[in-house]
């Protein structure tokens, strides 16, 4: 086991850093031992910044594919189909010595508060949006005002071909994830009645294949993206409809692109971001400079650009907002009129299973059992259930948070 | 009118290497692959900074040919507290094998090789330089090893980076060649879009005629799913005939205009109104701005490499000579043919599209038939130019960029160890280069202090030596970085910023008492880190010297002009050009 001594020797670059004060350093600032020994202590969770492949929220449960050789330096070809999180912890620990990892190959929604409390930063390169708001969401729920240390600074990146983002959040305190949606539009839907009557373009033929066509010929089975069989037939069949409408440009790459919907990531992206995180996470554990405040815009592919700025926070947000909406009913509709009305509202569309309570008392559990229990008050009037001014708690595993509304009586 | 039909489709998925680089040739195809894999990068360090072995890094994933690291030191256990790619059981082992094999496992198509010697050694041999295509300079770095480099580099046309990773900040310039053209800039597909509406060719008006006759008449289908861009030449030919043949031309006037298409829409139909008039109106103010020449495309016609051709003119000047007489004789660029989707009907769409491409086809083949014509003036028709270069460059044209590369020249010092940089005189050639330095120092959000402070490390840590002194070793060329011990720091501040402010005076004659204080924080900050590299910063800059070499080595995507500045304290990046006039003597 090597002597302290020794095993500081090899810091003395960052020794520097932390023993001495800066020009910019915050006044709490104490350099030094003391500033040392806290990043030894330091805890951090890392939801892969590594991965960026895969659109399913269980992003942990990810294993090595061929494609990710490109870009990502702690794999190498006989790691492939061997999970992420394993093969990196052990190579990263390999090459640190007196650093711990411990991975974890595993849905991230599958892990509750008190696994989350026992980390002092959490560092986040999630590739789906859903994760994201999951992750920011507990954050934020966990944050108790009497206890500082259930504050977990969340630091997130993400690319996309030479462009990037990295974003600190203070839960509760600054700008969250869900205050930044907007941020991250998603693309626009191609109209099903152009896949299904007039396409125009080679993914218009793709997205056909892909959405209609699989249904119809092969209803049974499960579509698998990773299964160059499915492609290829995927890929024959927008070709075929391609040259029925005159359509060029159908090719296996953009069948597979459209399909996985693929983001065109690079090793120097990916380089730029994870660093820009870990240097947010190291002045925040260290507190040798101040952090960035709150959000910096990475742009390469026209020379080299970045745009920082606080964006601010948003009151009226769901996550971290505090503010109950007050919600307009009609207190003649059923509790299930209601339910169908939520769904095609703007806040609360795509609910899938929602379930209702107010103070305590349930209202609609979509649980089993509960469900049977609660289902008579699906055909009452609201008006009976809930009484003016009173709030009602809607929680759903499509919404990252409950949403609470004060119910009001339109007259 | 007749579509050429892909060839049947062959049941053979991607290649292995088709596989394995998916998502970068999404980015820069196989094209760019190929010159990834020709290229041969050098990399010369001899201090403390992994910045060099990251940037090298995020090369070798994506596939370069070649490397070569040349470092003279040997592994110290500091080492592995910045570098990943040094383990702590090979202290005492030379760095470049180490790294070297350590980089190699990353990518088995790629060949690594390394040097354990002192760069100043090897550049004796003349050739020492010739097999490299791209070369990485990592401070420190003796001001001997970086003059001989640079100026080999220069006159060579082989792109070099000069780089530095100090604590929080880092930096980096590019020295491109003299001439340095890119035809793939890669612009924003939305905003860049073509389509002539105010002044259509023949075809384009007569499907616009026959495709909105009867306009009012038509089904609520049919009049659902006239294209757009049809719709808008047929609102503009009324608009012309009321308004002596000029189209809409003022913010006004295409209000007006807009309105004229607006009205045109049904809205008593099922849907309560049309897409395809919503996407026409949407596109009336960015798609009847007349077609004008951008600034980069002007001073490419009226660079002296275009005007003059030669027998040996780079391909890049020909085709571009060939565009400007198309121009001249035209008065707009050859049409790129490319169409945004649009509500249509598929076989309307098509035609629209065949319509646009047609013309791209007859225009490129105009290029070309002038490229072979000087092709043969210059007697050059053994090589001739490939006919999917010339289309290729005509359906970028509006885009293309020229770079012009500046030498890199190095702060010198006098006999007092004092710097000697450039400065303005009226009416001098590098007149304009220290005019934007000085608006640069007057802004507060600029890093160009930084900079400064950069040039002073350097300065302060070179001992100017000739190359044949025979050196040991890079330490004897170097003194130790400042603040490289705790009793040497206030010292070393008061030295770093001595001289530090004294290049400052070259380029600033105001009252610089404001830039001489955020000079002076930068300083303390540079010399609190004592030569050390944070891997943090250095990954980051890897990173980004990477993204740059890509762009220069692809000749795609629009590179930096020529300085990077950046700042891991704020997370902010400043790029200024460097000119060589900030450093001539006078
Ligand atoms: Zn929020």
């Amino acid at each position: 086991m090597p002597s302290l001594e020794r095993s500081r020797k090899r810091w003395r670059h960052l020794d520097n850093v932390l023993g001495r004060t800066g020009p910019f350093t915050d006044e709490t600032f104490v350099p030094g031992l003391e500033t040392i020994q806290a990043l030894e202590r330091n805890k951090i969770l890392f939801a892969p910044l590594l991965s960026r492949d895969c659109l399913s929220p269980n992003v942990w449960k990810n294993t090595i594919d061929v494609s990710n050789l490109n870009r990502q330096f702690l794999f190498r070809e006989a790691d492939i189909g061997k999970p992420k999180a394993v093969v990196a912890a052990n190579f990263v620990k390999k090459r640190v010595g007196g650093v711990k990892i411990t991975p974890y190959y595993g849905a991230i929604q599958d892990k509750d508060e008190d696994y989350y409390m026992q980390f002092q930063q959490v560092i986040c390169g999630l590739d789906s949006i859903e994760a994201r708001r999951w992750i920011n969401a507990t954050l934020v729920n966990m944050v108790d005002p009497d206890n500082i240390e259930s504050l977990k600074p969340l630091i997130d990146g993400g690319t996309e071909g030479f462009k990037g983002q990295s974003r600190v959040i203070l839960p509760t305190l600054s700008s969250c994830i869900e205050c930044q949606l907007d941020m991250h539009a998603p693309r626009a839907a191609v109209p099903l009645c152009t896949l299904a009557t007039i396409p125009r373009q080679p993914e218009h033929c793709i997205e056909w294949a892909n959405v209609i066509a699989w249904e119809e010929e092969r209803k049974g089975d499960t579509l698998d993206t990773d299964d160059p069989e499915h492609i290829t037939w995927l890929y024959q069949k927008a070709l075929k409809r391609a040259m029925d409408f005159n359509i060029s440009g159908v090719t296996y790459s953009l069948t597979q692109g459209v399909v996985k919907n693929i983001i065109p990531a690079i090793a120097s992206t990916n380089a730029i971001i994870a660093a820009s995180c870990c240097n947010e996470a190291f002045k925040i554990a260290t507190n040798t400079n101040p952090y960035l405040s709150n959000y910096m815009m990475y742009s390469g592919d026209d020379s080299v650009y970045t745009y920082t700025f606080e964006h601010e926070r948003k009151a009226d947000c769901p996550v971290c907002g505090n503010l109950i909406k007050d919600l307009w009913v009609d207190g003649s509709w059923t509790l299930s009129e209601f339910i169908e009305w939520m769904k095609e509202q703007p806040d609360t569309q795509g609910l899938k299973r929602p379930s209702l309570s107010k103070s305590g008392k349930s209202l609609y559990i979509q649980v089993s059992g509960l469900e049977e229990q609660t289902r008579p008050n699906l055909d009452k009037k609201l008006s009976e259930l809930v009484s003016e001014g009173e709030e009602v708690v809607v929680s759903d595993q499509a919404l990252p948070v409950d949403l609470r509304f004060n119910f009001i009586f339109k007259k | 009118m007749e579509t050429t039909l892909p060839a049947p489709p062959h049941i053979q998925g991607p290649s292995s290497k088709e596989k394995k680089y998916d998502r970068q040739l999404r980015l820069w195809a196989a094209s760019g692959q190929a010159s990834l894999e020709d290229a041969h990068v050098l990399l010369v360090q001899a201090g403390p900074s992994a910045v060099g072995i990251e940037a090298l890094k995020n090369l070798i994933l994506p596939g370069v040919g070649q490397y070569t690291i040349v470092d003279p030191c040997e592994v110290m256990e500091e080492d592995a507290g910045v570098n990943f790619f040094v383990e702590e059981d090979c202290v005492g082992q030379p760095r470049a094998k180490v790294s070297c094999e350590m980089l190699q496992e990353l990518n088995p198509d790629v060949k690594g090789r390394y040097i354990a010697q002192p760069v100043e050694a090897l550049l004796r041999d003349p050739e020492f330089l010739s097999p490299y295509t791209l070369i990485l300079l990592v401070s420190p770095i003796s001001s001997l090893a970086l003059k001989t480099i640079a100026t080999y580099a220069w006159e060579q046309h082989v792109p070099l980076f000069h780089i530095h990773s100090l604590g929080f900040y880092s930096h980096f310039t590019v020295c491109l060649p003299p001439s340095f053209p890119v035809v793939e800039t890669h612009p924003d597909p939305t905003t860049t879009t073509d389509l002539r509406l105010t002044n259509p060719w023949p075809e384009l008006s007569a499907l616009a005629k026959e495709k909105t006759d009867g306009l009012e008449r038509m089904n609520d289908h049919d009049h659902g799913h006239v294209p757009c861009v049809l719709l808008l030449l047929h609102y503009l030919e009324a608009w012309k005939q009321k308004n002596d043949g000029r189209v809409p031309a003022t913010y006004r006037e295409k209000q007006d205009f807009r309105k004229a298409v607006e009205r045109g829409a049904r809205i008593y139909n099922a849907e309560g109104g049309e897409e395809n008039y919503e996407e026409a109106a949407k596109a009336v103010l960015k798609s009847l701005n007349p077609t004008t020449l951008s600034r980069h495309l002007r001073e490419i016609f009226q660079a002296k490499e275009c005007t003059t051709l030669t027998k040996d003119s780079p391909r890049f000047w020909v085709i571009a000579s060939a565009i400007k007489t198309f121009e001249s004789r035209h008065h707009v660029l050859p049409l790129p043919g490319s169409v945004p989707d649009m509500k249509a009907k598929s076989a309307d769409y098509i035609r629209l599209q065949n319509v646009y491409k047609a013309k791209a086809r007859r225009d490129a083949a105009e290029v070309l038939a002038t490229v072979r014509a000087q092709e043969q003036a210059l007697g050059r028709t053994d090589n001739p130019i490939s006919e999917a270069e010339v289309e290729n460059f005509c359906k970028e044209a509006a885009f293309v960029r020229l770079f012009r590369g500046e030498p890199l020249q190095v702060v010198s010092i006098d006999g007092n160890g004092n710097p000697i940089v450039g400065h303005e005189e009226p009416g001098s050639e590098c007149s304009d280069g220290l005019k934007s330095i000085r608006l640069a120092l007057e802004d507060t959000e600029s890093l160009m202090p930084l900079y400064i402070t950069f040039l002073a490390y350097d300065v302060f840590t070179n001992r100017d030596v000739p190359l044949d002194s025979d050196p040991a070793g890079a330490s004897t060329l170097l003194h130790p970085a400042p603040g490289h011990a705790d009793s040497s720091v206030h010292g070393d501040e008061h030295k770093l910023l001595r001289i530090a402010l004294s290049i400052l005076s070259h380029w600033y004659t105001g009252d610089s008492s404001e830039i001489g204080s955020r000079i002076s924080d930068f300083v303390r900050e540079i010399v609190r880190f004592g030569g050390g590299d944070l891997h943090n910063i250095s990954a980051l800059t890897g990173g980004m010297v990477a993204q740059e070499a890509i762009k220069v080595i692809t000749r795609q995507y629009v590179p930096a002009d020529n300085t990077v500045v950046f700042d891991g304290i704020r997370s902010k990046v400043w790029v200024f050009r460097r000119t060589a006039g900030m450093f001539r003597r006078r």
